[in-house]
């Protein structure tokens, strides 16, 4: 997994409630057996006119105009901007590898779905929760100014605004950790696998019918 | 101290407890799809890793699979190479599958339960949000992306923090013909798609008690929409009941044993919880979602609301765009609006019950003229073959409609059942997104008995009242 650890980026805002994940990757590109590839997909039926298959060469077909990721001046975000319950409905992990595959790495929003919350950090992608006042000032921002960026800094959990304002996330410690270094954590539960054991002959003991 | 079920569960399953609050969380059951493992057998293909304890997984293909001509094999490359995929996966790590030509093959959720997979007590994860099901065996079930599958398959553990345990009661009698699926519209119109965010659902009360196994997996199915880790009803004799001689259950002196622990699985009478609501069965109708987000939902009787009555800008806008992709006016009544396809299935109302309770609505009457495609599509295989036994599939025949082959189908449309633009369903799937049943396409959410009784009116009616004069 690729670490995460700081980032300066543009901002792209996403002005509507409950995202879910169907809108963020359509089923018919859930087929793929791969994990990367999902970019040119991401938002596909607001994102384009016509129907997207997969495999499909996405260059020429055609863009809806009014949607925020087809303005130019949204070109090369790497930082979605977001309102509550963002990624809620189907645990697809292929919605934040279409996300990362886009090129976005962070995602601001005043309240996530648990398993897509918990799947960003699965895939270097830090979803960042934030007060809804700030939110709202965001997306103010971010409207008003054209080339309007956010610097982010895992290790001190700080959002930075041009201003220079900054504002403070909260992060679990464990998957800070693994963010900053990249770190694959089925390596770290299989240090465990002498408590894994144990805890099988205990239940093989205490529920048989289970083992 | 008293507990709540959730706690006692969770205790149950604690192989560690980390110094941030964590826990590794030992998982007794992993069902497996075709749709979210692919990519987790890579990983462990790369990695050289093996499943740590092969016989907990069980995996059957449902999302991506036809639910015609079956004998003719998948004809779509894509969804076949998936599907080949899993074939060749479980047959690589030595994981059971109920194939496409086993007669145990289904919707994960309903094929577990069928199969005995699911025991009261267990944990239990799937690489689908839908897993919250399971919860109605007092299980702690929960869904998981694919980082996680491959996490459970190599490990048989899952890294988890405690979430908080809100208890929702729904105290005195349902009136006839409401559901587990009524019920759970109702309550996710009332908390919203995030207000069980952060906490594990109890369902209790009378009228939940009242509930068949059935009702209790369609309720705790939808937990998920109003965006709680996972729902779970109190272990009774309607559990120990529907578990016993199933396939995997536990016989003899272990069943004894095992029944004597079940026993135990609920919440102590004093048990505290981080929230407490309380719902009375008498306010609960028959349900209709009109939007394009689950909590979007009124009952029969009232009309499309009005913009300027949400509580907020947000929810103003949502409700306008809503209004505008599903083409309804406000002010409305539910009962006028037509329909031109409806889907009786998936895992949320693809159980014989569900099937019984349509057939029943739709027996010795035709489908109306301006529904295009009326499809009925059992669960599993052996929900399908219950069905042929009842005789139900000849009803359902003789009204018009279609009876398919056992999958997802239309509840998520990867195959070729789905709505095209602009066409509107009634459908007891779980989710109302947009696009969900096929880009363009508008779902309503309802009961199967009013999903087969708005195949039969051409548009939505309140079953409490229909078809005792008219036969309309
Ligand atoms: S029936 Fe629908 S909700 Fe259930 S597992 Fe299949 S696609 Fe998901």
């Amino acid at each position: 997994m690729q670490a995460f650890t700081k980032l300066k980026g543009l901002v792209a805002p996403m002005d509507r409630a409950n995202v879910d994940t169907d809108a963020i990757i359509p089923k018919q590109f859930l087929k793929s057996i791969k994990r990367t590839g999902y970019g040119p997909f991401l938002f596909d039926e607001w994102r384009y006119e016509d129907c997207g298959e997969p495999g499909m060469d996405c260059t020429n077909r055609p863009l809806r105009a009014d949607f925020v990721l087809n303005q130019p001046r949204y070109r090369g975000a790497q930082i979605l901007l977001a309102r509550e319950n963002f990624g809620c409905g189907s645990s697809r992990e292929h919605a934040p590898w279409a996300i990362l595959d886009y090129g976005f790495s962070c995602v601001i929003a005043p309240s996530f779905a648990d398993i897509f919350y918990n799947n960003c950090f699965k895939n270097g992608i830090l979803p960042i929760v934030l007060d809804d006042k700030i939110v709202d000032q965001l997306f103010a921002d971010c409207l008003k100014r054209q080339g309007y960026s956010l610097e982010i800094d895992l290790e001190s959990q700080t959002v930075c605004m041009p201003s220079g304002q900054s504002v403070a996330f909260e992060v679990d410690a464990f998957r800070k950790h693994c963010l900053l270094n990249g770190l694959d954590d089925i390596a770290l539960t299989l240090a465990q696998a002498d408590a894994i054991r144990a805890f099988e002959d205990q239940r093989n003991d205490t529920s048989p019918w289970l083992s | 101290m008293a507990q709540t079920l959730f706690d006692k569960v969770w205790e149950q399953h604690i192989v560690r407890q980390n110094d941030d609050g964590s826990v590794l969380l030992y998982i007794d059951r992993h069902l497996v799809h075709e749709v979210t493992s692919p990519q987790a057998f890579e990983g462990l293909r790369l990695a050289g890793r093996k499943p740590w304890h092969v016989s907990a997984a069980v995996a059957t293909p449902d999302h991506n699979v036809p639910t015609t001509n079956r004998d003719k094999g998948i004809t779509d490359p894509v969804s076949r190479t998936q599907v080949e995929a899993l074939d060749s996966n479980c047959a690589e790590f030595g994981i059971t599958e109920f194939g496409l030509d086993d007669i145990r093959q289904g919707v994960v959720h309903v094929m577990g339960p069928e199969q005995g997979l699911i025991l009261p007590g267990m944990t239990v994860v799937c690489g689908d949000s839908h897993t919250s099901t399971h919860g109605a065996f007092g299980s702690i079930a929960m869904g998981i992306g694919t980082s996680e599958v491959e996490h459970v398959l190599a490990t048989q553990c899952l890294i988890q923090k405690k979430p908080k345990v809100m208890r929702i009661n729904v105290e005195g009698d349902l009136s006839s013909g409401i559901t587990g699926k009524d019920i759970a519209l109702y309550i996710i119109g009332k908390i919203g798609t995030a207000g069980g965010t952060g906490y594990a659902l109890e369902f209790a009360g009378a009228a939940i008690r009242s509930l068949s196994m059935e009702a209790r997996m369609s309720l705790c199915n939808m937990a998920i929409e109003a965006g709680a880790r996972c729902g779970m009803v109190a272990v009774d004799d309607m559990t120990i009941d529907y578990v016993k001689a199933r396939p995997y259950a536990p016989r003899g002196e272990l069943w004894e044993r095992a029944v004597a622990a079940w026993t135990e699985l609920h919440s102590d009478a004093d048990a505290v919880f981080d929230k407490e609501l309380t719902f009375h069965a008498a306010d609960i109708a028959p349900q209709v979602s009109w939007g394009t987000s689950p909590e979007m939902e009124l009952p029969i009787t009232a009309s499309v609301p009005n913009p300027d009555d949400a509580r907020d800008e947000v929810q103003r806008e949502g409700w306008q765009r809503a209004l505008a992709y599903m083409d309804l006016r406000a002010g409305m009544p539910l009962q006028q609006i037509t329909i031109d396809k409806v889907f009786i299935g998936s895992c949320t109302n693809g159980r014989i019950e569900d099937f019984r309770a349509a057939a029943a609505m739709v027996k010795g009457r035709r489908v109306a003229d301006n529904v295009k495609l009326a499809l009925a599509v059992p669960g599993s295989g052996l929900v399908k073959q219950q069905a042929e036994a009842e005789g139900l599939d000849v009803i359902f025949h003789e009204a018009g409609f279609e009876w398919r082959e056992p999958g997802c189908s239309m509840c998520l449309a990867m195959n070729a059942d789905r709505l095209e633009p602009g066409e509107r369903c009634a459908s007891t799937s779980n989710r109302n997104f947009e696009g969900r049943q096929g880009m363009g396409g508008r779902t309503h959410l309802v009961s199967p008995a009013m999903a087969a009784a708005a195949a039969i009116a051409g548009h939505f009616v309140d079953i409490r009242s229909w078809g005792n004069d008219s036969g309309e």
